[in-house]
């Protein structure tokens, strides 16, 4: 096990939440959580296929970003993208629906767990190919200035969240996006979650420099790391980064210390990783800590905390239901989609 | 009526449909100030300003991934290859998000953008800078195939394209940004999927696209003072194909002689080939044949340069023999 890096500390005091804020980022990662354990169960029983890559560990993250930003701004994610999707809204009946391969999925069933999309949600996707969201992201984000800037759109405020690990910081889509994010002062926030691990391939062992959020500060741009096991430093990075992207100030990088409590994917026999390191941060679990801090202000009472997760496995459980009664994809419908129809 | 020369022709099309959508933008290396490395985009930053003529670093894959992300969300990029074998560096984007994306994403977006610039075998510019990669990106679901060949179609289908919902690889060709045409005053389209029938004739049908159509009218002026008619018929769309075109005709000559600029080996031609014998094997006298560029790197000297792509003489000579003038 490598030396572990020393978390950065960050005083929640400083930016105290309201209660109903509180519950409801516990609920965000709550909904995670169990949406990743029951997706296991269901690949395990043979109702989902393929490459399935769970979240788990890494809630805080995607609750501390994504519900820092307004419903209009954009998320695009990875392959490992199902509480991203949560996260921004995406009904996870339509999520679950999607692994089951259903028509009524939020890709209709055509793209799987590796390709959720959701216009609605202003969810770019969904990218099974390491780093290539990050130039789509760019463009969400090019999109926005554009509005403003050429359509004299003045409404046109919207921030795009990209989000990726830490080995793929060491493919060029990665340092190629972030010149041009810095050179035309897009707003976008490139949210690194540092998880340790590239399957295999430790970080240490794949990077000249493994502190990533250090890369920033070659293209101009802040650069800030965090603690990504606790939610409220999560978001409070993030809430400071959309204000500027907002504002017209440019990007930010985010590097969020994190780790993955399962194997890479649910075919990833996970024997790499050594006991220890894995005792050292399911220690430092996003959820128990949440959950610890909300009981200590008494914002929320066990009971509370109680029913928001009965609620949220009613949710997911209604989601297998709904994704297990809906109907396949019509064969004649093959073709559809190849070419927008105008 | 005004004579024009087709990189002004390609320029007028992108000036007209960014003065009629303001979503609508050109992004690519040395666009602006430059104006272009064929002058197809000159000055136009001055009337549209950085934002919308959007000079890019050297980053092919990001910068289309870009366009890519812009297009998804509202805006209709135009990406012009500095020369269309750089886009090799955005394989992952063309074929992956643009190509793709609409169905893997269940139609949740569609990607309205150009991927638009020069290729072909110029003059002595060696292997890397000659290439067609229009036999590269046809196995990609998802993406439109369009190469121009005349300033009036290369303004109307570049126009077409930028109004197109869907990713359009538009292939210019190096050697044809100074052919001259007088072009109409009004406004016109050329459709993005109808071959065009270059010349009516009964003999033989001779499929080709873009710079090779000049071959094979070179080559037709000597066939018809053998008393021949070929018919000419340029694809425009290499895809899909139009084969309500190349079928009509087909059904007329029962011959067909496929002209390219791509290698043999998996190109155009040999699609078109496969999708003839499926489609319209009864109707052939005889096999179809192709005349494609040789299976090797374009060599830079100008001798075998002029060996590797298909010359006027061998047009002539193949037609002749295919309708039996010579055996
Ligand atoms: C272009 C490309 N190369 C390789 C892969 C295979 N692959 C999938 S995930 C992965 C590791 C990525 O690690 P990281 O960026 O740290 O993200 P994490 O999986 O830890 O969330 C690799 C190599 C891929 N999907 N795409
Ligand atoms: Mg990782």
């Amino acid at each position: 096990m490598a030396q572990e890096r020393t978390l950065p500390v960050f005083q929640a005091s400083a930016s105290a939440i309201r209660q109903e804020e509180g519950l409801m980022l516990y609920e965000d990662m709550v909904l995670g959580r169990f949406f990743e354990d029951k997706c296991a169960e269901m690949y395990y029983r043979g109702k989902m296929f393929g490459f399935v890559h769970l979240y788990n560990g890494q809630e805080a993250v995607s609750t501390g970003v994504i519900k820092a930003m307004r419903s209009d701004d954009f998320v695009c994610s990875t392959y490992r993208d199902h509480v991203h999707a949560l996260s921004a809204g995406v009904p996870a009946k339509h999520v679950m629906a999607e692994l089951f391969g259903k028509e009524t999925g939020c890709s209709r069933g055509r793209g799987g767990s590796m390709h959720l999309f959701s216009a609605e949600h202003n969810l770019l996707g969904g990218f099974a190919f390491i780093g290539e969201g990050i130039p789509v992201a760019l463009g969400a984000a090019f999109q926005s200035k554009y509005r403003r800037e050429a359509m004299k759109d003045a409404s046109a405020d919207q921030v795009t969240a990209c989000f990726f690990g830490d080995g793929t910081t060491n493919n060029g889509q990665f340092f190629e996006c972030l010149n041009m994010a810095a050179l035309w002062n897009l707003p976008i926030l490139f949210v690194v979650e540092n998880n340790k691990w590239a399957i295999g391939m430790a970080h240490e062992r794949a990077t000249s420099q493994p502190e990533i959020y250090r890369k920033a500060s070659v293209f101009g741009m802040p650069g800030v790391e965090v603690d990504g096991m606790d939610v409220m430093a999560v978001r409070a990075a993030a809430q400071t980064a959309v204000e500027r992207a907002r504002a017209g100030e440019g990007p930010t990088l985010i590097e969020c210390l994190t780790y993955r409590f399962r194997g890479h994917s649910l075919a990833d026999p996970d024997e790499l990783r050594s006991k220890d390191e894995k005792e050292e941060w399911l220690a430092r679990d996003p959820l128990k800590r949440f959950e610890a801090y909300l009981l200590e202000q008494n914002l929320a009472s066990e009971a509370d905390l109680k029913a928001i997760r009965d609620k949220i496995q009613a949710e997911v459980d209604e989601s297998v239901t709904f994704a297990e009664q809906s109907p396949e994809p019509d064969a004649a419908e093959l073709y559809r989609y190849i070419f927008a129809e105008d | 009526m005004a004579e024009t020369l087709l990189f002004n022709a390609l320029r007028e099309a992108i000036d007209e449909e960014m003065g009629r959508d303001s979503t609508v933008f050109v992004l690519g290396e040395d666009v602006g100030h430059y104006g272009g490395s064929y002058k197809v985009t000159k000055d136009l930053y001055k009337k549209y300003g950085d934002l919308r003529v959007l000079d890019t670093p050297i980053a092919e894959n990001s910068f289309t991934g870009m366009a890519v992300g812009a297009a998804m969300t509202g805006l209709r990029p135009i990406i012009e290859g500095m020369n269309m074998g750089f886009l090799l560096l955005a394989f992952n984007q063309i074929a992956n998000n643009a190509g793709m994306l609409r169905y893997t994403s269940g139609g949740n977006y569609k990607i309205p953008m150009v991927i638009r610039g020069p290729g072909g075998v110029g003059r002595q510019l060696g292997a890397e800078h000659s290439q067609r990669l229009e036999a590269y990106f046809q196995a990609v679901p998802g993406l439109k195939i369009v190469a121009c060949s005349t300033p009036y179609n290369a303004k109307g289908l570049l126009k077409s394209a930028i109004r197109d919902n869907n990713p359009v690889l538009f292939f210019e060709h190096v050697l044809l940004y100074n052919l001259k045409e007088d072009l109409p005053d009004h406004e016109y389209l050329v459709p993005l999927d109808k071959a065009e029938v270059v010349r009516r004739g009964k003999d033989v049908t001779i499929l080709t696209y873009s710079r090779m159509r000049h071959h094979v009218t070179q080559a037709v002026k000597g066939l018809e003072k053998k008393g021949l008619d070929p018919e000419v018929i340029d694809l425009i769309s290499l895809k899909p194909l139009d084969f309500e075109t190349i079928g009509a005709s087909i059904r007329k000559t029962h011959r067909v002689i496929v002209v390219e600029e791509c290698m043999r080996t998996g190109g155009i031609g040999a699609e078109i080939i496969a999708s003839i014998n499926d489609r319209f094997f009864d109707e052939l006298d005889a096999p179809v044949l192709r005349l494609s560029s040789q299976d090797i790197p374009t060599p830079y000297n100008g001798r075998l340069e002029s060996l590797t792509i298909v010359q006027p003489r061998q047009i002539e000579e193949a037609v002749e023999k295919m309708v039996g003038l010579k055996v």
